[in-house]
C-alpha cells in the first residue's frame, strides 16, 4: 500500500472536476424547488443534455455551441414536465419519474449515430504562470471553464435569491402560492421559468458529462448523477453554498475511492464503491436531525400543484 | 378559452376510461416515433400489442410468460400502491427487491445440498425480512430524523446492488463455477427451486403471490380501518391526525408491507425465473413497478391488469426487436410516454374542462 | 373419380407447398444474442461485426437476425426460446451470463444449434461454446508496455476478478517485465464491462498514481479519453481497433474479431459438417488481432512486439511459459513447462511480482 502516492493538491482538482455535473444539477434543481416545484427527472435531463449537447459539438466542431446544445435539449424536455404539471395538475414525483424514463429512452434514441465518436476537446482555461503555483496552482488554476462556471452559477443563484425581487418572488410562490396568487403574481408563469431554468442547469451538467469528464456518448453515461444532485439538494437544506459543499464531498469521497484503490490499499472495493452513498445518507440524516420534525428549510408548498379556483 | 374547473369528487367514468384513453394516445404517438425510425408503425404496434397474444406461431409461449413478467411488478407495485396512497414515497423497491433476493438465497445456499421441505418456506421468509428491513432503513430514517425517504430509498438502491457484486464474487459465488461471478442455480436445486406450477401456464409462487397480494389489498382497502387510514392520510392529512391516526406508525407500517413484498418478489425471482445471484441480477423491476402503480391508478385490480399491460409492452417489444430491428430504447421511449399520456388524461378524472368565453383566467 | 382427382390435386398442391416452403428454406437463419448495444464500440460492437461479416459472405443463402441489450436472466431465455421458435437454426449467445439459458433452451430444440461464447457448460449435443485466447494480445501489449514506460508503472484497469482477466493482468506484466525488470503494476477494479464514466474515473486514478501506460479490460474509450489529456501517458484499444486515439495515446490495440470463427460454423452446418466444439482460437485462428502499432513506438520496440505475435501465431511461443511462480512464492511452471488450458480457464492466482491482492 502506497498512500504517499496520492497527491492532496492533485486529488482535490480531481474532484472539483467530478463535481461538476451534479453541482449544476443540484443548483438548477434547488431553485426549481425554491419554486415549490419537485422535479425528479434530474436525471433524465441530465442525459438529454448529454446527449444533444454532444450532439451539437460534434455537428458544429465547437464545444461551447455543444454546451448551449444540451442545456436547449434539457430545457424542451423540461418543458413537458412543466406543461404536464403546471397546466395539467399532474402529480409531480409520478411526472418526474416518467420524465427521467423517456429521458433515457429517448436520449438512447438520439445518440445512435454518436457512440464511439470523438468530440471536439476543450482545453483548460489558459492561466499561464499562475497555474504553476506549487499547490494552489493545480487545485485553482488548472482546470476548464466549466468547473469555473458552475461556482459561478453558485455565487449567481446565491445573490439572485438573497438580495433581488425576482428571488423574493420565487421564494413567495415556493413558500406559499395561494398567498403569492392573492398579490397577483403568476405562479404558473414564474415556476415555468424556474423549471426550464432547472433543465438548462440539467443539461449543462449532463453535457459536460459527455464533452469533457468522459468524453463520450453511450447509453445511460450519466450514471445516476441526477438522483445524487437530488440527495445534495436536501443535503444542502435548499441553500446554495451548500450545494457547493455538498457536491465536492460526493466528488470527493468518489475520487478518493479509486485513487485508494489504485494505491493498493487493503479496504475492500465493494465497501470503497459504496461509501460515496452511505456517506450521503449519513449526512441527509445529520441535517435533517438537527432541525426538529416541523422544518427543514424546505419549501412549504414543494410538490403540491396549483391550481386558481377563484 | 380552456377552463380548468375542480370537480368535487373524482368522475368514476373518466377514472376507468382514462387508462383506455392514455393507452390509445400512446398507440399513436408511438406509431409516429416508429414511423420517424423508419418502422412501419401499424406492424410495430401489431407485434407489441396483439402477437404475444395470438399470433400462431409463439403466442403459446409467450402467452404465460406475461404472468412470468407481469408476477413481480405487480407483487412490488401493490406494495408502493399503499404507501403512495398515503403520501409515503418508496422510490427505493429496487434495493428491497436485490435484498429480499440475496438473504432468501442465503438461506438456500447455506443448506445446500440438503434436501428438506422447510427450505423453501425458509427462503420465502428470509427474502420477506430482507426487503422489509431494508425498508426499515428510510422508515426508521424519517420517523426519528425526518429524513426524506425518497431519498435515503433511492440511495440505498446503489447500496444494495454494490452488496449484491460482493455477493456475487465473494461469498455466495458457486465453488464450483469456475472462478466466475455469480452463485449456484438455485432454480436446479430442487428444494429451493420455484417451477412452473403448472406447465404451460407461467404460474411460479411469484405469480401466486402477487394474485393474493391483490385481493388482500382489495380487502384491506375497501374494509379494514387501516385501508381507510392510508387513504385518509394522503388525501387529508390534517383531519387524519384528528382522527387518531399516528403519523409515523403509517409510515413505517406502509414501508415495511411494500419493502415485505419487494423482498418477496426478489426470492421467488431468484428462485426461479432468473436463477442465480449474480451482478446484474436487478432489471428494474422496482422502478417499473412504480410506473405500474401509478398505471394502475393505485387500485388493485387496477395494477392487475396494468402489470399485465406493462408485461406486454416489455414481451411484445423484445419480439419487435428481434422482428422488426426496433431499437430497444424506442421500447423504453414508448413506456415513459405511456405514463405521461396517463398522467396527462388523469386531468380528465379531477377537473372537469369548459369552454369560456370570457378572456384570461 | 371426383375424388382420386381431388387426392391427386390434393398431394400435388401439397407437394409443391412443401417444395416451396423447403425452397424457402433453403436460407438458414443465423441468430445473435447481444448483451449489450450493437453502438457501444467494444464487445457488442465487435460481435455484430462478426455477424454482418457472416452476412456477406454468405448473400442470400443467410438470413441473420439479432437482439441487443438483453439482460441475463430470464428475459435472455424468453429472447432464446422466441429466436428457435420462429426458425433460427443456429443462435450465438455472446455473454458468459447466458449460459444456464443457453443450456435449458438447448434441451427443447435439439434440432437448433446454440454456441455460447465465454462459457463451460454443454450439457446437451446441440450446445457448442467457444472463447478467444485475450492474453496472447495482453502479451504483445505488455512487451510495449514495459518498453514504453518511463514511470515504471503501468495500470491495469480490471473489470470483474474473474480468470479471463486475471489471465490477461498475469500476462502483461510477465511479458512487461520481461522486457523491463523495474516494472510495477497497479490494478483497479472497476467492476463492470462497460461504464466509461467510471473507466475514465479509474484511468485518472492510476494516471495520479504516476502511472503512463494504461491497460484496460473494460469496452468503452473512455481510458483512451483520459490518458489524451495528460501528454505521455498512453494505452491500447480495447475488444475494438478504436483508431480515433491514433497515433497516440492508442498505439496498438487487441481486437476481437469473431467473424472467422462465426463464417466457419454458419458454413459448417450449411454444408453437414458441423460437431459440437469448444473453440479457444488466438492469434493464430485470427480470433485476436493486434491493431496497428503506430509511429509513436519506436521502431525497435514495434519490431520485438511483432516478432512476439508471430511466435504466438506460429505456435513456437506460449505467453505462459515457465520458470514462473506463484505471487506467494511456490513454483507454479519449471522452466520450459508450459500452462495448459485447465490452468488457465481457472486461474485465480497472481503471478509472483505484482503487489496486491485479488478481490474475494
Amino acid at each position: 500500500m502506497d498512500l504517499s502516492a496520492i497527491n492532496p493538491a492533485v486529488l482535490v482538482a480531481s474532484l472539483m472536476v467530478a463535481s461538476v455535473p451534479i453541482l449544476l444539477a443540484a443548483i438548477g434543481e434547488l431553485v426549481v424547488e425554491k419554486a415549490g416545484v419537485l422535479n425528479l427527472g434530474v436525471e433524465g435531463m441530465m442525459i438529454m443534455g448529454a446527449v444533444t449537447g454532444f450532439a451539437t459539438a460534434v455537428q458544429t466542431g465547437s464545444p461551447y455551441l455543444g454546451f448551449l446544445g444540451g442545456a436547449a435539449g434539457a430545457a424542451a424536455l423540461s418543458l413537458v414536465f412543466a406543461f404536464l404539471t403546471q397546466v395539467l395538475l399532474a402529480n409531480q414525483v409520478a411526472t418526474g419519474l416518467a420524465l427521467t424514463l423517456f429521458g433515457l429512452g429517448l436520449s438512447s434514441l438520439i445518440g445512435q449515430g454518436y457512440v464511439g465518436v470523438k468530440p471536439p476537446l476543450t482545453t483548460d482555461v489558459p492561466f499561464g504562470p499562475l497555474a504553476d503555483i506549487p499547490v494552489l496552482g493545480t487545485v485553482l488554476f488548472s482546470h476548464d471553464w466549466m468547473v469555473y462556471v458552475s461556482v459561478a452559477v453558485i455565487a449567481a443563484v446565491w445573490a439572485v435569491l438573497k438580495f433581488t425581487r425576482t428571488g423574493l418572488i420565487l421564494r413567495a410562490v415556493g413558500e406559499n402560492h395561494e398567498a403569492a396568487h392573492a398579490l397577483g403574481y403568476k405562479v404558473g408563469r414564474i415556476r415555468l421559468a424556474a423549471i426550464v431554468f432547472g433543465g438548462a442547469m440539467a443539461g449543462l451538467g449532463g453535457a459536460y458529462v459527455s464533452l469533457i469528464r468522459v468524453p463520450q456518448w453511450t447509453d445511460g453515461i450519466t450514471g445516476g448523477a441526477g438522483w445524487i444532485a437530488l440527495a445534495i439538494v436536501v443535503f444542502a437544506s435548499w441553500k446554495p453554498w451548500r450545494v457547493l459543499v455538498g457536491g465536492y464531498l460526493f466528488g470527493g469521497i468518489t475520487v478518493l475511492q479509486l485513487n485508494l484503490q489504485a494505491a493498493g490499499a487493503a479496504i475492500p472495493v465493494e465497501y470503497l464503491s459504496m461509501s460515496p452513498y452511505l456517506i450521503t445518507i449519513l449526512v441527509l440524516v445529520i441535517m435533517s436531525s438537527g432541525r426538529g420534525r416541523a422544518s427543514l428549510t424546505a419549501p412549504a408548498a414543494l410538490g403540491q400543484n396549483f391550481h386558481a379556483s377563484r | 378559452m380552456l377552463r380548468l374547473e375542480k370537480r368535487p369528487s373524482p368522475s368514476r367514468v373518466w377514472q376507468a376510461a382514462t387508462p383506455v384513453l392514455a393507452v390509445l394516445l400512446t398507440m399513436i404517438a408511438g406509431g409516429i416515433m416508429f414511423a420517424l425510425l423508419g418502422k412501419n408503425p401499424v406492424e410495430a404496434i401489431r407485434t407489441i400489442f396483439w402477437d404475444p397474444l395470438f399470433n400462431d406461431q409463439f403466442a403459446a409461449y409467450s402467452r404465460p410468460q406475461l404472468l412470468v413478467k407481469a408476477g413481480p411488478l405487480i407483487l412490488i407495485a401493490i406494495g408502493l400502491s399503499l404507501g403512495f396512497r398515503a403520501g409515503i414515497w418508496n422510490i427505493g423497491a429496487e434495493g428491497q427487491y436485490v435484498m429480499g433476493a440475496i438473504f432468501g438465497a442465503g438461506v438456500a445456499l447455506a443448506a445446500y445440498p440438503l434436501d428438506a421441505v422447510w427450505i423453501f418456506p425458509a427462503m420465502v421468509l428470509a427474502g420477506a425480512f430482507g426487503g422489509w428491513l431494508w425498508a426499515m432503513i428510510p422508515a426508521i430514517l424519517k420517523t426519528r430524523f425526518n429524513t426524506n425517504e425518497i431519498l435515503v430509498s433511492l440511495l440505498l438502491v446503489y447500496v444494495a446492488q454494490n452488496i449484491l457484486a460482493s455477493m456475487s464474487l465473494g461469498l455466495m459465488r458457486n465453488p464450483e463455477g469456475g472462478g466466475f461471478p455469480g452463485s449456484r442455480n438455485l432454480s436446479q436445486y430442487p428444494a429451493a427451486a420455484n417451477p412452473e406450477l403448472m406447465t404451460g401456464t407461467g404460474m411460479h409462487w411469484g405469480v401466486v403471490a402477487a394474485f393474493i397480494a391483490v385481493i388482500a389489498a382489495y380487502v384491506l382497502l375497501q374494509r379494514h380501518i387501516l385501508g381507510f387510514r392510508i387513504k385518509l392520510a394522503g388525501q387529508a392529512p390534517r383531519a387524519a391526525r384528528f382522527a387518531g391516526v399516528d403519523p409515523r406508525a403509517l409510515t413505517v407500517l406502509c414501508l415495511g408491507i411494500s419493502g415485505a413484498l419487494a423482498g418477496l418478489a426478489g426470492v421467488f425471482e431468484v428462485a426461479g425465473p432468473a436463477g442465480q445471484i449474480s451482478i446484474d441480477f436487478n432489471v428494474g423491476y422496482g422502478f417499473t413497478a412504480i410506473i405500474v402503480a401509478f398505471l394502475g391508478r393505485l387500485n388493485p385490480i387496477g395494477i392487475l391488469l396494468a402489470g399485465l399491460l406493462m408485461a406486454l409492452t416489455y414481451i411484445g417489444g423484445e419480439l419487435a426487436q428481434f422482428m422488426l430491428g426496433l431499437p430497444s430504447a424506442a421500447i423504453q421511449a414508448f413506456q415513459g410516454m405511456l405514463l405521461f399520456f396517463l398522467l396527462a388524461v388523469d386531468l380528465l378524472s379531477n377537473y372537469r374542462v369548459r369552454l369560456s368565453v370570457r378572456g384570461g383566467i | 373419380m371426383y375424388r382420386r382427382t381431388l387426392l391427386v390435386t390434393a398431394a400435388l398442391s401439397a407437394s409443391l407447398a412443401f417444395g416451396g416452403a423447403a425452397l424457402a428454406q433453403d436460407k438458414t437463419k443465423a441468430c445473435f444474442v447481444y448483451v449489450g448495444p450493437i453502438g457501444d464500440g467494444g464487445w457488442t460492437y465487435q460481435h455484430h461485426q462478426g455477424a454482418l461479416a457472416v452476412q456477406e459472405a454468405f448473400g442470400d443463402k443467410v438470413e441473420i437476425a439479432f437482439q441487443e441489450s438483453v439482460p441475463e436472466g430470464a428475459d435472455a431465455e424468453r429472447v432464446l426460446n422466441q429466436m428457435a421458435l420462429s426458425g433460427c437454426k443456429i443462435i450465438f449467445t455472446t455473454s458468459f451470463g447466458y449460459m444456464d439459458q443457453t443450456n435449458a433452451v438447448a434441451a427443447k430444440f435439439p434440432d437448433v444449434k446454440f454456441e455460447h461464447a465465454t462459457g463451460y457448460k454443454r450439457e446437451h449435443p446441440n450446445v457448442s461454446t467457444y472463447n478467444a485466447r485475450f492474453y496472447e494480445g495482453r502479451a504483445v501489449m505488455g512487451t510495449i508496455a514495459g518498453r514504453m514506460t518511463k514511470s515504471n508503472k503501468i495500470g491495469y484497469i480490471g473489470s470483474f476478478p474473474i480468470p479471463e482477466v486475471i489471465q490477461g493482468i498475469n500476462a502483461s506484466f510477465i511479458h512487461a517485465r520481461k522486457v523491463n525488470p523495474d516494472v510495477t503494476l497497479a490494478v483497479v477494479w472497476a467492476y463492470t464491462w462497460f461504464d466509461p464514466a467510471k473507466e475514465a474515473d479509474s484511468a485518472k486514478a492510476l494516471i495520479e498514481q504516476g502511472v503512463d501506460v494504461i491497460l484496460s479490460h473494460t469496452d468503452s474509450t473512455a481510458p483512451l479519453a483520459e490518458a489524451q489529456k495528460t501528454p505521455g501517458v498512453i494505452g491500447f484499444g480495447q475488444a475494438s481497433d478504436m483508431a480515433a486515439y491514433k497515433p497516440s495515446p492508442r498505439v496498438s490495440s487487441i481486437i476481437d474479431n469473431w467473424a472467422p470463427y462465426y463464417i466457419k460454423r454458419v458454413g459448417a452446418l450449411m454444408d453437414g459438417s458441423y460437431a459440437q466444439a469448444d473453440a479457444w482460437e488466438g492469434i493464430a485462428g485470427g480470433e485476436v488481432e493486434i491493431g496497428e502499432i503506430t509511429d509513436a513506438v519506436p521502431a525497435e520496440v514495434k519490431a520485438e512486439a511483432e516478432a512476439l505475435r508471430d511466435a504466438i501465431a506460429a505456435g513456437t511461443y506460449h505467453p505462459f511459459t515457465g520458470p514462473l511462480n506463484k505471487q506467494d512464492g511456490t513454483p507454479w511452471l519449471a522452466e520450459g513447462v508450459v500452462a495448459n488450458d485447465g490452468e488457465l480457464a481457472g486461474m485465480g492466482f497472481y503471478v509472483e511480482g505484482i503487489t496486491g491482492d485479488i478481490p474475494k
